[in-house]
């Protein structure tokens, strides 16, 4: 079920981050191609791939692009979203450390297809290594003529905050402002950054775009599942025995991942349950890991396929200290512009807080669940959404154990 | 222009009109606190919830144009349920300090819970504490506790005034209202962000503890602080004389006009009013005779003032009008000079500083009427009759509201005009030197104490009501003037403001066809060209 290594190919060469390794293994043939392809082509091309947006939400790429508006004449901007900052999930780190021109690559080849000339890149403020190889990279496209002739990379680098991964949070921070996201209507694909139609993508998204473009959308798409193609990088923490990265079809099952890449349940062996998709995903019991990890097969199972971030939790973990733990990361991490999640994301974890700590009220429970489940839809962004997987699914499926804490 | 439907009402509106708008029209009130017309839209209060069919869920309104065909209904149970819970969000970790804040008994958390909330309170948690009581500029503070982080005081300050001195500090439920580094909210318009503020997060330091709202009455007016005419309302304190140290105007607000001020007055608008109620107020009619100052009473003074402009030849009387009387003091002056013949007549004085002005609203002219002295033909330069005083050709010189020794005249020379004339007659509301050099002083009420009409730079025509009653026994001037025209010989003088409106309708072409019914709160053009 491992199958091929597509995005990870070279992760083992030591050089891997550099212009000739990334050539000597292909790179930016891709590219030469693609400048042979009409705009239209390349976006048809990764249609007919059904690469789905890998940072979170799944979005079809090749639609997407297609949303810039026909007969625009001004500027639009490519934005790759390397903030990655979702809990669990480590995987964009290394592609702009192990291979940065993969992205640049992928960039030029969707800005060919979108038209458009300035690319930015904002790269999470904490991630300096992956930043320090990937503003390298940068450098050496431009000494090689990749970049400067008709495209140009701004790397723009993040100040910390969980909302500025957000794609209009993102191009707020972008802009200068607080990163708060934007209200929608209009998309940024009709007004992103600086007012112009922006197009903002993953960072393990667009490095698929080269072998799309070099392979065909169709080879891409068998590789996958009937609605989403490809293989994708699954971060894997917690207890099991190898945690690391792993790239595999986006049909592999959750007991898969856990049990033949990631080595097994450690801890006391027995697996509680598992987060599929980075914090904001609804946790799995041990009983619901035989789901491919699509995001379809996920979200029919009830959760997310997310950022592919993989916590798994023995039985030894205390469910109600680790949704203490979401909830304190949800409150810290909202923008507080929209008063639902504002104000619940703080009050919730106060709630929880008290729990943990022996001092919950019969009624904290159902409290939780009420207060989350009004405030779920009613936010500019998907964070507070995002906050309320875990609320619901960790009380919801665990209630037990909670309730064991306030009977105390 | 899309015809949609709203709660079963089928209404059309312009394109672009989102769907509080169109709710208005319709009389439906969607409840909001983050929208406002005049400003960019936030979408962050999420209380404007509305249900659009084909919708999966309530969308906000705030960010919803209106499209034709579109079905919106405002009163589904799941809008009323969202916006309960909304206003939970916002009351969770608000200080719930109503009795000792002035927003009481109008502000929109308490109207809202009242009509929308109505809910038992869950939350039983310590709340966030934040920083109250910040000074933010000189009429502004700030509690942070009670603020529902709208943003509309941050966008009036980067949108209208383009001054940008407020961000929204921290994230998520520390997030606070606050000054950048440096900066002091002190631009000329600072003190609208306290009206649009839809909680006691910014009050104003003015009227800060000095009054309860509901003590207060409402009229309509317009602010004499210059030639823009803002539309505002003159709130007045009749009801609990002894709160606010006797102060009986109590704050002024501004009044939409679309096509004046919008939604905004200047500070300086805002808290001119201070001249109303203070020390320098004249009270009743008084004879001056060597340094002997002396009250007198309404008959006598006219008697004397009428005797002296009956006396004297017309070119011996000089009378120096103001552009601070409404239209209808004006045209009772005018009756007076045509009564007599008099010539001498002037009404610009030049400033001592010249005003500031700015493209917001502020004009450089602090005088709210000279457009209608114009169109009364009464806009002469005053220094002729000034100098006409010095060379003691004028025997009798009568000063309207300006204070002369205060002027961009030098002191000397209008000192030396002052002391030439056999008798001067001062009316105004206030006293200053001038008025301390008048051998009469006729006290007029001030512009709250009476109705009228200003003129604004545009010849806009606009009216103001009587809020208080006069001062003591000051009269409006339109008054005064009446009395003397009678004294005069003429047969009567009109009784009332509006009944010396209509003689001016009729008698000067630029005011026909306009009635105090036809202008209406909003004003009317007069018929002229742009000035």
């Amino acid at each position: 079920m491992t199958g091929e290594r597509i995005l990870m190919r070279n992760f083992d060469r030591p050089d891997s981050h550099t212009l000739a390794a990334y050539r000597a293994t292909g790179g930016y043939a891709a590219w030469a191609k693609a400048q042979g392809m009409e705009p239209a082509a390349i976006t048809e091309e990764v249609k007919a791939s059904n690469l789905r947006g890998l940072g979170g939400a799944g979005f079809p790429t090749g639609t997407k692009w297609s949303f810039i508006p026909k007969g625009h004449t001004g500027p639009v901007y490519l934005v790759i979203n390397a903030d990655e900052g979702e809990p669990g999930t480590f995987k964009d780190r290394y592609l702009l450390e192990r291979d940065p021109h993969a992205l640049l690559e992928g960039m030029l080849i969707a800005a060919r297809a979108i038209r458009a000339a300035t690319g930015f890149v904002y790269i999470r403020g904490e991630y300096v290594e992956p930043w320090r190889r990937f503003d390298a990279a940068v450098r050496e496209a431009y000494d090689a003529g990749y970049l400067g002739k008709g495209f140009d990379v701004v790397v723009h680098r993040g100040a910390g905050a969980y909302i500025c991964g957000e794609e209009t949070g993102l191009i707020s921070s972008l802009e200068g402002k607080k990163g708060w996201p934007k209200v929608k209507p209009p998309f940024p694909a009709i007004k992103g950054a600086f007012g112009m139609p922006t197009i903002v993508n993953n960072v393990e998204t667009i490095s698929h775009v080269p072998h799309i473009i070099d392979r065909g959308g169709a080879w891409f798409a068998a590789l996958g599942t009937r609605t989403q193609g490809g293989t994708r990088m699954f971060s894997v923490s917690g207890r099991v025995a190898r945690p690391g990265v792993y790239e595999a079809s986006v049909a592999i099952t959750l007991r898969q991942l856990i049990d033949d890449l990631a080595g097994g349940v450690t801890g006391n062996g027995r697996l509680k349950g598992v987060v599929p998709g980075g914090s904001s995903a609804p946790i799995l019991r041990a009983d619901e890991i035989d789901v491919t990890m699509d995001v379809d097969g996920l979200r029919n199972a009830g959760t997310m396929a997310g950022s592919a971030g993989v916590v798994v939790m023995d039985e030894t973990v205390s469910i109600p200290e680790a949704l203490l733990v979401v909830a304190r990361f949800y409150a810290h991490e909202s923008c507080g512009q929209c008063t639902p999640c504002r104000e619940s994301t703080g009050w919730i974890y106060k709630m929880v807080r008290r729990i943990v700590e022996g001092r919950g009220r019969k009624e904290d429970l159902d409290t939780i669940l009420d207060v989350a489940r009004r405030g779920a839809g009613t936010t500019i962004c998907a964070f507070y959404d995002g906050a309320v997987g875990p609320y619901l699914s960790y009380i919801e499926k665990f209630r037990d154990e909670f309730e064991a804490l306030i009977a105390k | 222009m899309p015809r949609l439907t709203i709660n079963g009402k089928e209404v059309e509106v312009p394109a672009g009109t989102n769907l509080i708008e169109a709710a208005r029209r319709v009389g439906v009130e969607v409840p909001h606190y983050c929208y406002h017309p005049g400003l960019s839209i936030a979408g962050q209060c999420r209380l404007c919830m509305v249900d659009i069919e084909k919708t999966p869920r309530p969308t906000i309104a705030c960010n919803t144009q209106a499209v034709d065909g579109m079905v919106v209904w405002t009163e589904t149970d799941r809008v009323k349920e969202t916006r309960r819970s909304v206003m939970e969000f916002h009351l969770i970790n608000h200080p719930l300090d109503c009795p000792v804040c002035d927003q009481a008994g109008e502000c929109w958390l308490q109207i809202y819970y009242m009509k929308h909330g109505l809910y038992d309170p869950r939350m039983t948690d310590e709340k966030v504490h934040k920083p109250k009581a910040v000074p933010l500029g000189p009429h502004v503070i700030l509690d942070a506790e009670r603020c529902i982080l709208c943003s509309r005081c941050v966008r009036f300050c980067d949108e209208i005034t383009k001054t940008g001195e407020l961000g929204i500090f921290h994230r998520g439920d520390h997030s606070e209202i606050g000054l950048f580094p440096g900066r002091e909210l002190a631009n000329p318009y600072s003190a609208n962000v306290v009206d649009i503020c839809p909680v006691g997060a910014l009050t104003d330091r003015d009227f800060r503890f000095q009054v309860r709202v509901w003590y207060l009455d409402a009229t309509k007016s317009i602010c004499p602080g210059c030639a823009r005419g803002c539309n505002i309302e003159v709130h007045t304190n009749r009801r609990r004389p002894h709160h606010a140290e006797g102060r009986r105007v109590a704050r002024l607000k501004p009044r939409y006009n679309a096509d004046v001020n919008r939604w905004w007055i200047c500070d300086a608008g805002r808290y001119g009013y201070g001249a109303v109620d203070d020390k320098t107020r004249l009270r009743a009619p008084s004879r001056r005779e060597g340094e002997a100052v002396a009250d007198a009473t309404w008959e006598e003074a006219i008697a004397a003032v009428a005797g002296t402009l009956g006396r004297l030849r017309p070119d011996e009387l000089g009378v120096i009008a103001s552009p601070r009387m409404a239209n209808e003091d004006l045209f009772a002056l005018r009756r007076v000079l045509e009564r007599r013949g008099i010539r001498r007549v002037g009404c610009r004085v030049p400033p001592r500083e010249p005003g500031d002005e700015d493209d917001i609203l502020i004009r450089a002219d602090k005088n709210p009427n000279a457009r209608g002295a114009a169109l009364l033909g009464l806009d002469g330069d005053a220094a002729a009759v000034l100098a006409a005083a010095r060379a003691r050709q004028v025997k009798c010189l009568w000063v309207f509201d300006h204070d002369l020794l205060a002027s961009g005249w030098p002191e000397a020379s209008v000192e030396q005009a002052l002391r030439a004339v056999e008798t001067l007659i001062f009316t105004g509301p206030n006293a200053n030197a001038t008025s301390e050099r008048a051998h009469w002083v006729l006290p007029s009420a001030a512009w709250v104490e009476r109705e009228g009409t200003y003129t604004n730079f545009e010849g806009r025509v606009q009216r103001f009501r009587q809020a208080l009653e006069p001062l003591g026994q000051a009269l409006p001037a339109w008054d005064i003037l009446g009395r003397v025209l009678v004294a005069l010989g003429a047969p009567a003088a009109p009784p009332r403001a509006e009944r010396w409106f209509g003689e001016l309708a009729a008698a000067v072409p630029a005011f026909a066809g306009l009635s105090y019914r036809s202008i209406g709160d909003a004003g009317q053009a007069a018929a002229t060209g742009p000035a």
